[in-house]
């Protein structure tokens, strides 16, 4: 176990240098510190001056890899791609375009995030299963079609749609939570309702498709039948074996994103005004703040990558035949 | 002589490309099979044809004329004005697009939606709604006859719809290849709605287009159907134009992301060793990459050329064609690698079969073993998975362009129309009606859209079949 996970680890890491390297490229190679420099200076009435000022103020004004001027070490550390790109792998982040610290910033507008992304999948995935169940339960009746048929229609309704209209109708007309906004502490809570509740009724849709479709497969199964046989009733080999058995597929769907709940949803967030990690990405985004796009791709990667390694660690823990080596 | 924006050429080339595939599919008698699988499918057919109709008024939107022809054959003040090209749609829709207003009207009103300060002919000032300029303007006495001349326009407007449709409909009777109990039986078949491909359900769905084709043309005669936006622009007509960037989005991205996922997946499954290596490598980092951030990288990075070769897009509707082209082209290069870890999972079950390795101790060589063996068998995952995508690509364009790294704000598109109508929620009183045409509009495509890709996938994934 111990082996497989110190192996596991090694491979993420040329993922992880192909990840730094492409972002890398992407943002100083395809578009150059000095394509930076004019997008926030502005096109047309710029000196020379004032973009090498920008650039050197946010330390971006060094060769990209290989530095003639520097001796020894200092050749490879004095460039654009020591400084900002592989200290991403230590989580040194450094400043934004802006000048704010970017580490503290993650730091801080992390929990936010968590107090959004974790209520959301929790109570995502407690209706769903649910209403899956519910759909195998009453499967090959009309129930399940009509229900199967308005999963369809949920799905076809854009996120935004549930975002605009839940806010219109449980805040501005109801004016059961407020629209939009955050406080700290406990006083969140009121906050929080609306966009959990909106979050976990835009994924039905999807959400309870997909877990009929496994709970499906196991239906199928001998071992159903033989528990049939036996005489269990519906319920019980619905809840108990069939759950049971489709908690691995559930599980490599549910584990993978853990980690990616800390970097929040960009659209809730956005709509709804929290100071989160996703907020904040849509703010980089709309003012163009290279480093803190970059950070974020960066962190958003080395998340999913721990996920992928969780998922494999839970399939032990949940499933006695799994092994890992 | 017709203009061509890259993305116009694409598209139809695409369609083009589309159209000869489906047409091989059908003569082969082993994909035949699924295909009679979706006809039998009735909520697939019927959304067949409303996808084909969507389809349709892309490609109107996608054919473009110089203005200046248009102007001649038109006599159009607005595109002599505009001066860039204008689609045959914009000329269908000729109406819509010159009868501009002052600023937001509700859907069928003769005034405004906002009062102003007016002068009276008799010099008192009044605090009202204005008259409309286009809405209703042909009215004297709105009061007395609003009611009646909507109802004059509907009417007109379903009957012509329905004698469009009883046209089509006896054309397509005119058409029919008489069965062995003559051309009235098999009517009479279709008729009961007892035929293979559901031809009674269809024909109702195309009357049912038929007939709001033809209430909106109708009441479009007189009045802004579905109110106007912000500027006085007919949300009718934005709704419209939105049609072409939705479906471009879902189609063009495909044309980006089958290539790529094609020939890499293939070349990994097929050759194994160093080569597999090296592109499984290379997709598993590309999709550890949050799909949302990528994009957004990368159309950051589109944005920063741009502004850096701003001769190059002179005018706005290149500007705009080139945006969504690279969007198209980004959305693609973030997500061929579910397709293409399918596809080399296929490749390499497929490269072990009997006829393949007979294949190879004849002495094929290995691009023909690829193109004639391999190739042909991996057509159900693709059409499953362009199917699949359709859809999701749709709803994606409009969360793109509300995070701005979407389609050009100057393009028409549905992600747009809801970005400024969320804005227009909070004002009162309330101003509704762009954001439930960006909806009914994408509603009506996204939900065929998955009936009908269900529909393939039961049929042609062979793991769905019992």
């Amino acid at each position: 176990m111990i082996d497989y996970l110190i192996r596991r680890l090694l491979y993420a890491l040329p993922l992880l240098l192909g990840i730094n390297l492409l972002t890398f490229l992407l943002f100083f190679v395809v578009n150059t510190p000095d394509d930076m420099a004019r997008m926030h200076l502005g096109q047309k009435h710029v000196t020379a001056e004032a973009v090498a000022k920008w650039k050197h103020e946010r330390g971006y004004d060094q060769p990209l890899f290989w530095n003639e001027g520097g001796g020894g070490a200092e050749r490879i550390t004095r460039t654009i791609f020591y400084q900002k790109s592989l200290g991403l792998f230590l989580f040194r982040f450094g400043r934004s375009d802006a000048g704010s610290d970017i580490g503290a910033d993650i730091a801080q507008r992390m929990w936010p995030s968590l107090a959004i992304a974790v209520p959301s999948l929790l109570a995502g995935l407690a209706v769903d299963i649910s209403l899956a169940l519910l759909l195998v339960f009453f499967r090959l009746t009309y129930l399940e079609f009509w229900g199967g048929t308005l999963c369809v229609a949920l799905m076809s309704i854009s996120t935004l749609f549930y975002i605009i209209g839940g806010q219109f109708l449980i805040g501005k007309l109801l004016r059961l939570t407020p629209i939009s906004g955050y406080d700290d502490g406990w006083n969140a809570i009121r906050f929080v309702i609306l966009p959990v509740a909106i979050g976990v009724i835009a994924g039905i849709g999807s959400g309870v498709r997909w877990y009929r479709t496994l709970f499906l497969e196991e239906v199928e199964k001998d071992y159903v039948r033989t528990a049939r046989a036996k005489g269990l009733s519906e319920t019980r080999v619905l809840f108990t074996h069939i759950l049971k058995n489709a908690m691995i597929p559930i599980l490599t769907g549910v584990v993978v994103v853990l980690p990616l709940l800390f970097t929040g949803s960009l659209i809730t967030e956005s709509f709804f005004a929290i100071p989160g990690l996703g907020s904040y990405t849509i703010d980089a985004i709309n003012q163009q703040d290279f480093a803190i796009v970059r950070s974020m791709v960066f962190l958003g990667s080395v998340l999913y990558i721990i996920g992928l390694l969780l998922t494999d660690i839970s399939y032990t823990l949940v499933d006695p035949r799994v092994r890992l080596s | 002589m017709p203009v061509l924006l890259p993305t116009d050429s694409l598209f139809i080339l695409m369609l083009f490309g589309l159209g000869i595939l489906l047409w091989r599919s059908l003569r082969q008698e082993h994909l035949r099979r699924p295909w009679r699988r979706v006809a039998r499918n009735r909520a697939a057919m019927v959304s067949a044809v409303i996808l084909l109709t969507y389809l349709f008024i892309a490609l109107l939107d996608s054919i473009r004329i110089p203005a200046s022809a248009a102007a001649n054959g038109g006599a159009s003040e607005a595109a002599a004005f505009i001066g860039e090209p204008v689609t045959l749609l914009d000329l269908a829709l000729e109406r819509l697009r010159g009868g501009q207003e002052k600023t937001y009207s509700a859907p069928l009103a003769v005034y405004a939606h906002a009062r102003e300060m007016t002068r009276l002919p008799d010099g008192r000032e009044i605090w009202a709604n204005p008259r409309l300029r286009f809405g209703g303007g042909q009215l004297a006495h709105p009061e007395a006859e609003h009611g009646r001349d909507l109802f004059r326009l509907a009417s007109h407007g379903l009957l012509a719809g329905l004698g469009v449709w009883l046209a089509c409909l006896g054309l397509a009777a005119l058409a029919v290849r008489p069965g062995r109990a003559g051309r009235l039986a098999s009517l009479l078949a279709a008729w009961r709605g007892d035929t293979l491909p559901p031809w009674r359900a269809m024909a109702l769905t195309v009357l049912m287009i038929c007939l709001t084709v033809g209430l909106m043309g109708g009441l479009s005669q007189g009045y802004h159907v579905l109110g106007t936006g912000k500027v006085g622009e007919d949300v009718l007509y934005q709704g419209l134009k939105s049609i072409r960037t939705g479906v471009l989005i879902g189609t063009l991205t495909t044309v980006a992301t089958l290539p790529l996922a094609l020939v890499l997946g293939i070349l990994a499954g097929y050759f194994r060793g160093w080569v597999d290596d090296l592109i499984q490598y290379l997709y598993t980092t590309l999709n550890s990459i949050p799909g949302v951030l990528l994009i957004a990288a990368s159309m950051l990075v589109m944005q920063s050329y741009m502004a850096r070769h701003e001769a190059e897009f002179a005018s706005l509707a290149t500007r705009a064609d080139f945006r969504l082209l690279a969007l198209c082209l980004i959305l693609g290069l973030t997500s061929w690698t579910g397709l293409c870890r399918l596809l080399r999972a296929e490749t390499l079950k497929l490269r072990e079969m009997e006829y393949v390795q007979a294949a190879r101790a004849l002495g094929v060589g290995h691009g023909m073993i690829l193109w004639r063996h391999i190739l042909p068998n991996l057509f159900h995952l693709v059409l499953i998975s362009v199917a699949l995508d359709f859809s999701s690509l749709v709803l994606a364009e409009a969360v793109l362009s509300y995070v701005n790294i979407g389609v050009d704000p100057a393009t028409e598109s549905w992600g747009n129309m809801i970005n400024s109508a969320r804005l227009e929620m909070a004002r009162e009183p309330i101003v509704w009606w762009s954001l439930a045409t960006a909806f009914v509009f994408m509603f009506a495509l996204v939900l065929p859209a998955n009936l009908f890709a269900d529909a393939v996938r039961d049929a042609f994934d062979p793991r769905r079949i019992e």
